[in-house]
């Protein structure tokens, strides 16, 4: 026992030894290596988590939003609709929603308003997210100015500012009064942005929306389950720029290792004669390809793997974060609560350091076998 | 005692480039002595050397090794010799690594690693502690006036000093046989008298060494104790100078 | 030290970080607050992940065509519009 450790401890010092005799090349491969873990990982975990905020968010979305559709766009939908819709069978509840869009001329940031008749909110009063109070600089108590459909101001005294913990959800958000609602947009009465519905038995809910879309042809159902799988898809990386970044990254460090792992030159072949005749087995040969596989895959597995991990949950994932921000002004600050998928990390682990080391070992397989007494006909 | 009987080894046999590199050798070889085996290139040494030091098996013949504290697990008690030619791959291995060091004509040292490393090189995969090893090929640098260079790469040696280094690695496993095929054919006239000198050393020590060369330095030596001349793969002249 | 040692206590320290983090995780979702109630009363079903347009803000409720106002075949104005898909719910597949 002792022996087979000592042995394992001998060819793996020899295997640094032989690592570090190309201290660049060697360098820069695991350099290389590492990024391409850490930019994987990072995804992996960046998408991982995200899906799970997501979750949560739809385990309180309404079962159906019913949108409807004017000349291909989506217009208001007026009250009877809630009413009717109400009516229909297994409809537990439809609730008219009044929310929107407005656009600070100020600094070019887009909010997300939304009318709620919370009593804590209230006329005048109003409810912000942690990016607006940043992008406005204010604080509980201030007056938050809003410029009304005909350029008169609007007064509103902010009494909650959402903690910036929530931003994934709120960081754009104002949440105002229904009525301060239609008097900045001089929305018309009757009529809503959409309308949320409740429906008992989550079965029945496609047969409901085939109701609904009969009833009103002009009407859009977005079933709560189509929603999930847009979260389900998301990052659905078509065309996106970190994929071509990414793929192309991946090609070169697939063609580079390939180089180095696959290529046995005369010199190593040679290396592994001389191994031979001075009393190496096979079995030690290969021990030794395999270490060298495997420090430089392993090492990079894992500490790509923990430094994604901190990217992505401690750093809050500045690399993603700036593809998605774009030109917003507005913008979330990436607080994921930690989500890690070990059947993912699998994945990765065996797309990644099971081929390389597999590399290595495969092609000195024929050159570890020839006999040992082949180095003295050199 | 190294016995050799009936040795044969040919290549391709079977097939029309068939040649028989090793012809029908009956030899014995006695332990603490300085055995040469001369003759031109081509006649059959380096095929021998190699079958008596496990490296190679011959097709025909049996080689025996009386007195040598070879490492087979399964030796019997009391009798002190093993028929190598039988041996499976593992068992002949573990006695090449024990029993035999070998110093080859190009020194086969590995570059770009230091010359402590290259000398502690046969000692690793035998599982034996690191220290011990390290501490022994210290010992053999400094025997060998070559401690200085210990830290530095081989591709930086002088002829003489890889030579040296090339021994000492061939003793690092403390084996009672050292083969030397070819040693001084890279070498000049001084360093080949150095080589013979050590050789001789290595004799006092109670090693048993074996020697494939055509260098008249070699087997015209006065420290050689048996000179095997071969020809075509078959012992022309054999002699024992005491 | 030996180099292979200190290479092995090295990977053995990267190796426990690396089975830390799922604990870690797992404590830290224990101990993420729950969210805040006035939010959830709301019934969102989005994540603020990009606001730069409408559609990337809301992909749940975007049109399907949104991310190609101008045209079927114009390409993205925004960044975040090549990565987040809006949804396509039944009605509007092909």
């Amino acid at each position: 026992m002792k022996r087979a450790l000592e042995r394992h401890l001998n060819i793996l010092e020899f295997t640094l030894a032989s690592l570090l005799r190309r201290k660049a090349k060697n360098l820069s491969l695991l350099a290389m290596y590492l990024l391409v873990i850490f930019i994987l990982a990072s995804l992996q975990f960046f998408v991982t988590a995200l899906k799970r905020e997501a979750a949560i968010i739809l385990s309180d979305a309404p079962d159906m939003v019913v949108q409807r559709l004017v000349a291909g766009r989506q217009d208001l939908v007026p009250a009877r609709y809630a009413a009717e819709i109400a009516n229909i069978r297994g409809v537990t509840a439809v609730r008219p929603r009044l929310w929107g869009y407005y656009y600070d001329a100020l600094n070019g940031a887009n909010y997300t308003i939304i009318a709620n008749d919370d009593p804590a909110i209230g006329p005048e009063r109003v409810s912000i997210g942690a990016g607006v109070a940043k992008a406005r600089n204010l604080a509980v108590g201030d007056l938050l100015p809003l410029i009304s459909y005909d350029k008169a101001p609007v007064m509103l005294e902010i009494s909650t500012i959402f903690p910036s913990n929530s931003d994934l959800i709120a960081a754009d958000m104002i949440i105002i009064s229904p009525g301060d609602f239609r008097q900045l947009f001089n929305f018309p009465s009757g009529q809503a942005t959409d309308l949320a519905v409740m429906v008992r038995n989550p079965k029945e809910l496609p047969t409901v929306a085939a109701k609904i879309a009969g009833q009103f042809p002009d009407s859009r159902p977005i079933l709560k389950n189509e929603i999930q799988r847009t979260y389900q898809s998301i990052f659905d990386w078509r065309g996106g720029m970190t994929l071509i970044i990414l793929a192309s990254a991946l090609f070169s460090f697939i063609i580079f290792a390939w180089d180095k792992a696959a290529g046995l030159s005369a010199e190593e072949r040679k290396e592994i004669g001389i191994l031979k005749s001075i009393g190496w087995e096979t079995s030690d040969v290969l021990l030794l390809k395999f270490w060298e596989g495997a420090v430089i895959s392993l090492t990079a597995f894992l500490v790509g793997t923990v430094l994604a991990y901190g990217h992505v949950f401690f750093l809050s994932a500045p690399l993603f974060a700036q593809a998605l921000k774009g030109w917003s002004v507005v913008y979330p600050r990436f607080q994921l609560v930690p989500v890690v998928d070990v059947y993912q990390l699998a994945v990765l682990f065996f797309l990644t350091v099971v081929p390389y080391t597999t590399a290595t070992i495969i092609p000195c397989w024929r050159a570890a076998t020839i006999d040992p007494d082949a180095a003295m006909r050199y | 005692m190294i016995e050799l009987s009936g040795i044969t080894k040919s290549f391709n046999s079977g097939k029309p480039n068939q040649f028989t590199a090793v012809d029908n050798v009956t030899l014995t070889v006695n332990n603490q002595q300085i055995t040469v085996f001369k003759g031109p290139s081509g006649s059959g040494k380096t095929s021998l050397l190699s079958m008596i030091g496990c490296m190679a098996r011959p097709t025909s013949g049996r080689i025996f090794l009386h007195g040598v504290a070879a490492a087979v697990p399964f030796q019997q008690e009391g009798v002190d010799s093993v028929e190598i030619t039988s041996l499976p791959e593992r068992f002949l291995n573990q006695i090449r690594r024990s029993t035999f060091g070998f110093i080859f004509q190009q020194f086969n040292l590995v570059k770009g690693i230091s010359v402590l490393e290259n000398v502690m090189l046969p000692a690793y995969p035998t599982g034996e502690g690191q220290a011990l090893f390290r501490a022994r090929a210290l010992a053999l640098l400094e025997q060998f006036n070559i401690a200085r260079l210990a830290g530095q790469r081989v591709e930086l040696l002088s002829g003489g000093e890889l030579q040296r280094v090339a021994i000492a690695r061939a003793l690092i496993n403390n084996p009672s046989i050292i083969i030397a095929d070819e040693p001084t054919a890279h070498l000049d006239s001084k360093l080949s008298q150095e080589f013979m000198a050590i050789v001789g050393r290595l004799k006092g020590e109670g090693k048993s060494v074996l020697i494939a060369s055509h260098d008249p330095i070699v087997f015209d030596s006065p420290l050689i104790d048996a000179l095997v001349e071969m020809r075509d793969g078959a012992v022309v002249a054999s002699r024992s100078s005491r | 030290m030996r180099r292979s040692v200190q290479f092995l206590l090295f990977t053995a320290v990267s190796l426990t970080l690396f089975l830390l983090l799922p604990l870690h995780a797992r404590h830290a979702q224990q101990h993420s607050g729950s969210q805040i109630a006035q939010l959830r009363r709301l019934q969102l079903t989005d994540l603020c992940l990009a606001t730069e347009a409408r559609y990337t803000r809301h992909p749940a409720l975007a049109d399907h065509h949104a991310p190609f106002q101008e045209h079927p075949l114009a390409l993205e104005h925004f960044p975040s519009g090549s990565l987040i898909l809006p949804s396509l719910p039944e009605s509007d597949k092909p």
